[in-house]
């Protein structure tokens, strides 16, 4: 049997990337974001990327990496005002967008891990993001319907990760990656301690291994965004 | 004089009682956690993933692992937990947040001009449709960087793109607290006036009517 452990980005993507496929990736801003992953995406040239993820990176960071060098065509994603690229090319019509509510966007994705074609939520009904939509009221209240979102290849990142593909994520760098591991048809995970096969106390896994189909080990990218700070008393 | 930004979100401060879950959003409205009134305890969410969020951290203790959802660097408390994206935007009390646009209904819009900007909603959607109760604090009217006009921002209908429909509770601008009754389709009064500003500069500057105690 093959293992899930890889020796690099471009080993653990080989084989996963082509043109025009659709791509998961965790993170919200800088955190918790698989750097070495998306650099290993640049790297092979692939494009025509359909980009699910809360945001689309800054300039030159994270996902911003793939707009520099134009790989990405749409994106889905629930905030993009912090990059400037992004916006240009949205606005000039190079890269489409479908924008998405945040808690919406997760459940889209958890229910396409957990197998779940569709759901009915509140959020958005009366906004620009019913249009299209089917509406139904429930108890009373109206509810509009949203597909669910799987994608041909996961980039997650995790803290600690075994050779098993078992994954505990660190503090708010948690966010979207366990719903994208569960709704990625492949899922490649980047750690940033790769620990020996039964040092994770099983009750402390965020993300069964099941979920995780190749791993690697890469050092920490994730730079901060904004650093405020208090003064000290 | 009317209020400064400070002022406004300690009027919005106002409005947590105790045992709140309360988050709010970027700008103003994080100022909010700065007046906590005396004896009121409220646990800070932040739909990033962290529930009972810590204030910023001293210079060089700051970890890019643990953010609000401004991407700014944040510290733990000693009940403080983290969740996935997926579990946020629950049972939550109290929402505070800016606003573009607010409509004498309800109506929120905050997140895109189109054609212009487009910023995206993040939580702001899920948010409005899920908490109890909705704050917006904003400035009471915006200023055209070209040409200086004033364009007031409470209105009889958003203009732009809405966040919610009827979804607005209370309003806190630089010249006073409006309240919206949502049930009875929208009756939008003003419930206290800022220090020095009078009726008829807040009737001048809102194009619509109002009632007021």
């Amino acid at each position: 049997m093959t293992g899930k452990l890889r020796a690099s980005a471009v080993e653990a993507l080989a084989g996963l990337l082509h043109d025009d496929m659709t791509v998961m990736a965790g993170g919200f801003g800088l955190c918790g974001v698989p750097e070495n992953l998306i650099a290993a995406i640049k790297m092979s040239g692939v494009k025509g990327l359909t980009v699910i993820s809360n945001n689309p990176g800054i300039d030159g960071l994270g996902l911003g990496q793939l707009l520099e060098t134009r790989q990405i065509s749409r994106m889905v994603a629930s905030f993009v005002g912090e990059n400037q690229l992004f916006a240009r090319q949205y606005l000039s019509g190079e890269v489409q967008l479908e924008i998405t509510p945040q808690g919406t966007l997760a459940e889209r994705i958890r229910a396409g891990g957990a197998g779940i074609p569709a759901f009915f939520a509140k959020t958005g009904v009366g906004t620009l993001v019913a249009e299209g939509k089917e509406l139904r009221e429930f108890d009373g209240e109206t509810y509009l319907m949203e597909r669910s979102l799987r994608a041909d290849l996961a980039i997650v990142k995790a803290w600690k990760g075994e050779t098993k593909g078992n994954l505990i994520y660190r503090k708010t760098a948690r966010n979207f990656n366990p719903m994208m591991a569960m709704a990625g048809k492949v899922t490649v995970a980047e750690v940033e301690q790769l620990v020996a096969v039964g040092t994770i106390d099983p009750d402390h896994v965020h993300t069964p291994g099941i979920f995780v189909q190749r791993i690697i080990e890469a050092p920490r990218q994730n730079p901060h965004e904004q650093r405020t700070t208090r003064k000290r008393d | 004089m009317a209020w400064t930004r400070e002022e406004m979100a300690a009027r919005a401060a106002k409005e947590l009682r105790d045992g709140f879950y309360v988050n709010l959003g970027i700008g103003i409205p994080t100022l909010v956690a700065n007046y906590i009134p005396e004896g009121i305890h409220v646990t800070l969410q932040s739909e990033n993933g962290m529930l009972g969020m810590g204030p910023f951290p001293l210079a060089g203790e700051e970890d890019a692992d643990l953010i609000n959802a401004g991407k700014q660097p944040v510290t733990e408390l000693p009940y403080s937990s983290y969740f996935s994206s997926a579990d946020s935007f629950a049972n939550i009390d109290l929402s505070v947040l800016g606003a573009m646009q607010v409509a004498a209904n309800g109506d929120l819009a905050n997140w895109t001009i189109p054609g212009k900007m487009v910023k995206g909603m993040g939580g702001a959607m899920d948010l409005v449709a899920g908490v109890k109760k909705v704050v917006v604090v904003m400035e009471h009217c915006a200023v055209d960087k070209k040409t200086g006009a004033i364009e007031p921002k409470l209105l009889n209908a958003c203009s732009l793109p809405l966040t919610g429909a009827a979804v607005v509770d209370m309003v806190v601008t630089d010249l006073g607290v409006f309240t919206i009754d949502k049930k009875a389709g929208g009756d939008l009064t003003l419930i206290e006036l800022a220090p020095g500003v009078t009726m008829e500069e807040i009737r001048r500057k809102t194009p619509l009517e109002f009632l007021h105690l």
